[in-house]
């Protein structure tokens, strides 16, 4: 474990079994045993939560300056002392014997169905009856029986019998997560697990209690009875969810992926991750993969083309002059191949990985703030105060979230957020909430007071509020904090470091520096780059409607993900598109040409997380689909202008040869906040973010995954539901001119003016039904 | 939420005795037993808005304890202590005749949801054994027979009033509201002590 | 011949001896309007040298739990008693707060001082409505006289049935609003105890003699007693004798003593065996007649003093079933956190109940006992070490006993020998 703080710890030394080791002060013994290779049989500790001494099976015989306790203690409860003699199972009898003791009464009503448990061959129950059991049991009378399985949330299971009470589950959702959906009821021999009948175990953390389960109580619904561990090839992964950067592993059985774990970085995600990175992984095969490359024919018909047949349509295509729009979901890697083709193939710097609502101001303030930006996680660790703006960690960054909740748990971490409705996140981080109306949070951003142990963690969507992302970059400068932009989509911050935005070049260099493109000409060895800012996202949607732009080539977009859909889906109408696609999607039914891609199982990269910190992972299930960055370099190949980026590999050595611009920075911006929205009566400025649970793409086909998700909701203030004379789940219908959502009302704390609904969930996908997210003024009406 | 605002108020000013609200969840399950008799969702879900809390959390908390019931019990609910030392001395005997008596077995509610019985765990009054609880009050020295004539004035609607209580025994939702700190006013009825209590007193006053 | 020794019951048998009036008819609060003119050490200091140790089993010496309150931290403090009284056997605490609730009122008005408490908590048990009545009538009558609610302010927490809860820390989590169930230590009560504040938790009965001691002086209180176990206390006497009830004593007397005085085993029987203290207490039999019934008097003879709950049963009983009924008690009482207990007393019933019907076999006896052993001490609290006490030194006793069980087929006793209205036409 990491210390969370630069404060040398006094060592202390020991002896375990004979043996001296040295360890930090407050190091419990049972660790201090690991150190020296010793294990000492444990169910209910856990290192990254509180100490509970419940299951007792890792007595040892302790002796303090001669001085010798009289009964075996728990090494899990017990921090080490100077002069301390510990004897465990290996050396005292007593200990042994203690252990032997307690294996034989866990497994007392323990049933003995390992051969169809999913646990069996990783249970550490089963691996430490063995090790440190006896081998026979004397029980000759009825065991305790459950119902079961019980299922406490679609997503989890509940085999009772199975479970030894260590706690783990209801610790983590308690002290973690601070989720205490699941709890022990009853008492003595009736103690078990259990929920509220009324409420199911929605968490978004849940899964981690199936991780850490030493036994095969709790089993995920997805998983139950699908494999056995010893059949699963395993790989180190990364979570392409989100910006978080969890590590991961993937467990591969005959080329289908069955499970993911968090993986365990004590810098990072330390040994969680949230349910949609362990859960969502079934879009990869459950959705309509494309396999062949289609080239659309004179009838306008979609047809099957070899793969020279349609590089070369491709090629032709982009030749007329395009733009090059890659979703935020692109690895570093790929990111890198799509901005080193924009201006060595295309000859342009229009390119833009925000396939979401931006700014100009956004793209500035990445440039100024962002790219070589270096806060971490280790940083909210030792922050005096949190300020979040525009940002919901629970929702768009789950484990920044939690590393957070981490600090208030452990002291009371200050926490200041920003926004126009109050989420759960801020009620269970007791944070300081700050209620402004929609698009006027620039004004409350500027007045906090921070130090330089502050820490700002700024969403994506504060490029929704003009004037909000200018005003985060002055509180910065003024009180010396850190601040670090956390976007949703895990490939953001790679696709920033790779120059895939029109004002910068790999490595944060920014076009308008000469000298830059020199940088980069030189290493790419062409003559040199084009010198013109590109066009950012939303300017290539309305150039291509106003013909000046001819072609698209696409890779990973969701049209409904932008400002306007209705605009981007008639600007992929009019262009010639060049789509690289997994499956079939908005983009590709009205491709020109698709080129099938490798999903992020089949292909090796990276991912840059908010940090910047590099997420690199292997292949996990092998396939023949290629990568973005081998099919752009066929492109650029047949169109004369090679990128030479045959391989990740290649390209992964490309970029570490590039380094981060040390030239001239550019400006911060400097955009005023627009004025207040006056409303009146029925109407109200709208707000919304994305849920972590939603109608997200890369969501699809996990059934199980989406029963635990928030209900659909419209949230309105009580004020306001007073005047519209409306109670908790009456009708309320959001309008515009663009259209209308109809959602069962929840009365909360959110600004008087404002109503809430999230972004795109079932019933409530505003971009598409309204054309707005935030920061626009709608009419609210009971329905 | 059937609560009314009388009893929303109660239920405040018992949160209000503590320095933390949380404490306040016990006396506020006896409270909740004292209005619908027993723990139903209702009652979990209006302690965990008043305190903040999860439904999960009060769950966790209401099934630990024995005396938080979570199906109705009868207005008077028998309890005959089975504990060693008094079922030697004739609980058991007393157990197993009330179930015949009553036709129910532990746990059991009678059909005119009078009385329910359950064996208990040792009450604190071993100096009066065998002891049968009513509503948590005091039937000292029991027998067979009392115990099943105590169960008939109680089906009757006359119950016997408690051995060291107060003059009248008071229903199961009463005697929750006391336990959940409401002042009866029966307070002062009732003997302050049972002769066994008094007994090492007395001896003394003569010397011993 | 030790004579009976009435401080704490002295008063009892007074029609009104629970009002307000009649505890002040016989000095009640002078106590605690001295000790609040003391400075908060000098109580603390006339509590040390009483001699006066915890009457709810362990025998710490009260004083010196006062004295590990950090003074000057500018935390708050909080007194904490312990009024959970739900070991088998033990009924003193009781019957003292229903004729005398004032008294452990002014002691908690005395101890918040000492240990700079603004608030006390008396955590009573739930199953016993009319002493919840008459304690809240106390506090209540308290405040109306301004003996609480200036500078100290006392609630009174009822319990739910949860024998777990007189374990300190329990209980503490229990007041808490947490389910009862016993906290890893240390860090201790009087560093982080309620509310992760300084806390002292003290037996009713420890409380309640406080009083006594401020207004007669630690001289008075050490003058009765034994070397190391100080003052008088109550013991309750039960089972098969002929006069149960409680006898207030000096520390030090003796079963054969107090059965003297108060008439003796029921007619035409004799002793079997008796707990000192509860039945967490390892058993006694006639052999122990003579243990002086102080702390290490007990200690010395293999038991402990316990809670002084004298458990008295004669030859009608059956020691098999005695004991199981004990060990359905300790399983129906583990909190279930840790696996000794839970699992072992649920293991043990099994055993248990075999036995006590002619099903066991003497191999089950070794399995007890080696049970017993994984189980005392490799549990997280005290209440699986007490689980094993009936069974061990029962086993060690009437080992024969049991072994009939086994060759009977059956159980040998007639349950109905041993009830009280045995021979009545009940």
């Amino acid at each position: 474990m990491t210390p969370d703080t630069d404060v040398i710890v006094e060592q202390i030394t020991l002896v375990i079994d004979g043996f001296e080791v040295t360890v930090p002060k407050g190091t419990l013994v049972i660790r201090a045993a690991e150190k020296l290779g010793i294990q000492i049989p444990r169910f209910c500790d856990h290192p990254l939560l509180d100490p509970v001494g419940a299951c007792r099976q890792c007595l040892v015989d302790i002796e303090i300056n001669g001085r010798a306790f009289p009964k075996p203690q728990a090494s899990c409860t017990i921090p080490v002392e100077p002069g301390m003699i510990v004897k465990t199972q290996l050396t005292s009898p007593v200990a042994d014997k203690a252990q032997k003791g307690v294996m034989e009464l866990l497994l007392a009503n323990h049933p003995l169905d390992c051969p169809v448990c999913d646990k069996g061959g990783e249970c550490p129950l089963q691996n430490q009856a063995m090790s440190n059991g006896n081998p026979e049991m004397r029980l000759d009378g009825v065991k305790r029986t459950f119902e079961k399985p019980v299922a406490i949330s679609s997503s989890v299971l509940l085999d009772r019998e199975r479970c030894v009470l260590c706690a783990r589950c209801t610790r983590f959702s308690d002290q973690i997560a601070s989720d205490p959906f699941i709890t022990l009821n009853e008492r003595g021999a009736l103690q078990q697990v259990g929920i509220y009948e009324e409420d199911p175990f929605k968490s978004y953390f849940s899964g981690n209690t199936v991780q850490i389960c030493p036994v095969g109580a709790l089993t995920g619904t997805s998983y139950r009875f699908r494999a056995r561990p010893f059949d699963l090839v395993s790989t180190t992964s990364a979570c392409e969810h989100c910006a978080s950067g969890c590590d991961l592993r993937t467990d591969v059985r005959r080329g289908k992926t069955l499970r993911r774990l968090a993986g365990d970085d004590a810098e990072v995600n330390e040994e969680w991750n949230c349910d949609k990175g362990r859960w969502a992984f079934k879009y990869v095969t459950a959705t309509d993969r494309l396999t062949v490359p289609q080239v659309r024919n004179e009838n306008g018909e979609l047809v099957t083309a070899s793969w020279p047949e349609a590089i070369a349509v491709a090629a032709a295509g982009l030749s007329r002059g395009a733009a090059v729009l890659v979703g935020g979901r692109t690895t570093h890697e790929d990111a890198y191949g799509y901005s080193k083709f924009a201006r060595v193939a295309l000859g342009t710097n229009d390119i833009d990985f925000r396939s979401r609502i931006s700014s100009d101001e956004e793209r500035e303030f990445l440039a100024a703030r962002v790219v070589t930006n270096t806060t971490t996680y280790r940083d909210i660790d030792k922050a005096d105060h949190v300020l979040l703006v525009g940002f919901e960690p629970e929702e768009e960054s789950p484990i920044v979230f939690l590393r957070i909740n981490k600090q208030f748990k452990k002291r009371a971490l200050k926490v200041t957020s920003i926004g126009s409705k109050e989420s759960i996140a801020v009620e269970k981080l007791s944070a300081n909430f700050i209620c402004v109306q929609p698009g006027q949070e620039a004004a409350a951003v500027a007045i906090q007071e921070l130090t330089n142990k502050s820490v700002i963690l700024v969403g994506e969507r504060a490029a929704e509020s003009a004037g909000l992302l200018s005003a985060a970059a002055q509180l910065a400068d003024k009180t010396g904090a850190k601040m670090a932009w956390i976007p949703r989509r895990a490939g953001e911050r790679g696709a920033l470091a790779a120059g895939a935005i029109g004002n910068l070049l790999p490595g944060g260099r920014p076009v308008s520096d000469a000298a830059a493109r020199v940088d980069i000409a030189s290493l790419w060895n062409v003559d040199s780059l084009p010198s013109e800012i590109g066009r950012s996202a939303d300017q290539i949607i309305s150039d291509v409607n106003n013909g000046k732009v001819k072609a698209l080539l696409v890779g990973g977009v969701d049209p409904l993900d932008g400002p306007n859909p209705a605009a981007t889906i008639a600007a992929l109408e009019k262009a010639f598109v060049v789509s690289l696609e997994i499956a079939n999607s908005e983009v590709t039914k009205y491709a020109d040409v698709i080129l099938p891609v490798a999903a992020i199982t089949e292909k090796s990269g990276s991912f840059l997380n908010w940090e910047g910190r590099a997420r690199a992972f292997e292949t996990a299930v092998d396939s023949l689909n290629r990568s973005d960055l081998r099919i752009l370099s066929m492109i650029a190949d047949e169109m004369g202008h090679s990128i030479s980026l045959g391989t990740v590999a290649n390209a992964a050595k490309e970029i570490a040869t590039i380094g981060n611009w040390d030239g001239a920075t550019v400006t911060k911006p400097n955009v005023s906040a627009t004025s207040a929205h006056l409303v009146s009566g029925d109407q109200a400025v709208l707000t919304s973010w994305r849920r972590l649970l939603d109608l997200g793409t890369l969501q699809k086909g996990e059934e199980n995954l989406a029963g635990t998700a928030r209900r659909t909701v419209a949230v309105i203030s009580p004020k306001r539901a007073a005047a519209l004379g409306a109670v908790d789940g009456d009708l309320l219908r959001i309008s515009n001119d663009n259209g209308w959502v109809m959602l069962p009302a929840l009365v909360e704390n959110i600004h008087d003016d404002a109503v809430w609904a999230p972004r795109n969930s079932a019933g409530s996908q505003l971009l598409a039904n309204l054309g707005v997210a935030h920061n626009s003024v709608v009419t609210v009406v009971k329905a | 939420m059937a609560y009314n605002d009388d009893q929303l108020a109660v239920m405040e000013a018992i949160i209000a005795r503590y320095p933390r609200k949380r404490s306040a969840i016990m006396p506020l399950l006896h409270y909740s037993q004292s209005i619908t008799g027993y723990i139903n969702n209702e009652g979990i879900e209006i302690i965990s808005e008043l305190l903040e809390l999860e439904n999960a959390e009060v769950t966790a908390v209401s099934t630990f304890y024995t005396q938080y019931k979570n199906q109705p019990v009868g207005d008077y609910h028998v309890g005959v202590c089975t504990n060693t030392l008094c079922a030697v001395m004739g609980g058991d005997a007393i157990f197993a005749g009330l179930k015949e008596h009553l036709g129910v077995e532990n746990d059991g509610v009678t059909a005119d949801g009078k009385v329910s019985l359950e064996h208990i765990e040792c009450n604190a009054a071993c100096d009066y054994a065998p002891v049968v609880m009513a509503n948590w009050e005091f039937y000292d020295n029991q027998t067979v027979q009392s115990a099943k004539d105590l169960v008939d004035s109680m089906r009757s609607g006359n119950p016997k009033p408690p051995t060291r209580g107060p003059s009248k025994l008071v229903t199961w939702k009463e005697a929750s509201a006391v336990l959940a700190g409401v002042n009866d006013g029966l307070a002062n009825e009732g003997v302050q002590a049972g002769e066994p209590t008094l007994l090492g007193l007395k001896l003394s006053k003569e010397g011993k | 011949m030790t004579k009976l020794a009435p401080v704490l019951s002295a008063h009892w048998d007074e029609k009104d001896s629970f009002t307000i009036q009649a505890y002040k008819r016989h000095g009640g609060y002078t106590a605690s309007a001295k000790a609040l003119a003391m400075d908060p050490d000098a109580v603390i200091q006339l509590v040390k040298d009483s001699g006066l140790r915890g009457r709810g089993g362990a025998g710490f010496p009260t004083g010196m739990k006062w004295g590990f309150i950090p003074q000057g931290d500018n935390k708050d403090h909080y007194l904490v008693v312990n009024a959970d009284e739900s070991e088998p056997g033990t009924c003193k605490d009781t019957p003292l707060l229903m004729a005398n609730p004032h008294v452990l009122i002014e002691g908690c008005i005395i101890a918040a001082h000492a240990i700079r408490a603004k608030h006390a908590f008396i955590y009573i048990r739930g199953e016993v409505t009319h002493v919840v009545r008459r304690m809240n009538q106390a506090i209540e009558d308290a405040y109306v006289a301004g003996y609480l609610g200036n500078g100290v302010e006392l609630v009174l927490h009822v319990g739910a049935g949860a024998y777990i809860c007189g374990e300190e820390t329990a209980l503490l989590d229990s007041l808490e609003g947490f389910r009862g169930q016993p906290r890893l230590r240390p860090p201790f009560p009087a560093i982080a105890g309620l509310y992760a504040r300084p806390t002292v938790v003290n037996n009713v009965e420890s409380i309640a003699s406080v009083p006594a001691i401020v207004a007669n002086g630690a001289e008075w209180y050490q003058s009765m007693g034994t070397e190391k176990s100080k003052g008088t206390t109550l013991y309750s006497l039960s089972g098969h004798v002929v006069n149960p009830g409680q006898f207030e004593a000096p520390l030090g007397i003796t079963l054969r003593e107090i059965l003297e005085l108060s008439g003796g085993m029921r007619k035409g029987h004799k002793l079997k065996f008796w707990t000192p203290g509860g039945s967490s207490t390892p058993l006694f039999t006639d052999e122990h007649l003579d243990v002086p019934l102080d702390y290490e008097g007990v200690a010395g003879a293999g038991s402990m003093l316990g809670t002084k709950a004298l458990q008295i049963f004669d030859e009608t009983t059956c020691v098999v079933r005695a004991v199981l009924r004990w060990t359905e008690f300790y399983k129906h009482e583990s909190c279930g956190k840790c696996t000794p207990c839970r699992e072992g007393t649920w293991w043990l019933v099994q055993i248990l109940r075999d036995l006590e019907n002619g099903k066991g076999s003497e191999a089950d006896l070794a399995k007890l006992l080696d049970l017993c052993d994984n189980i005392m001490g490799r549990s997280f609290c005290a209440l699986g070490d007490g689980a094993t006490s009936p069974i061990t030194s029962s086993i060690k006793y009437f080992r024969d006993e049991y072994i009939a069980h086994v060759t009977n087929g059956a159980c040998p006793f007639d349950p109905i020998a041993s009830t009280l209205f045995e021979g009545a036409d009940a």
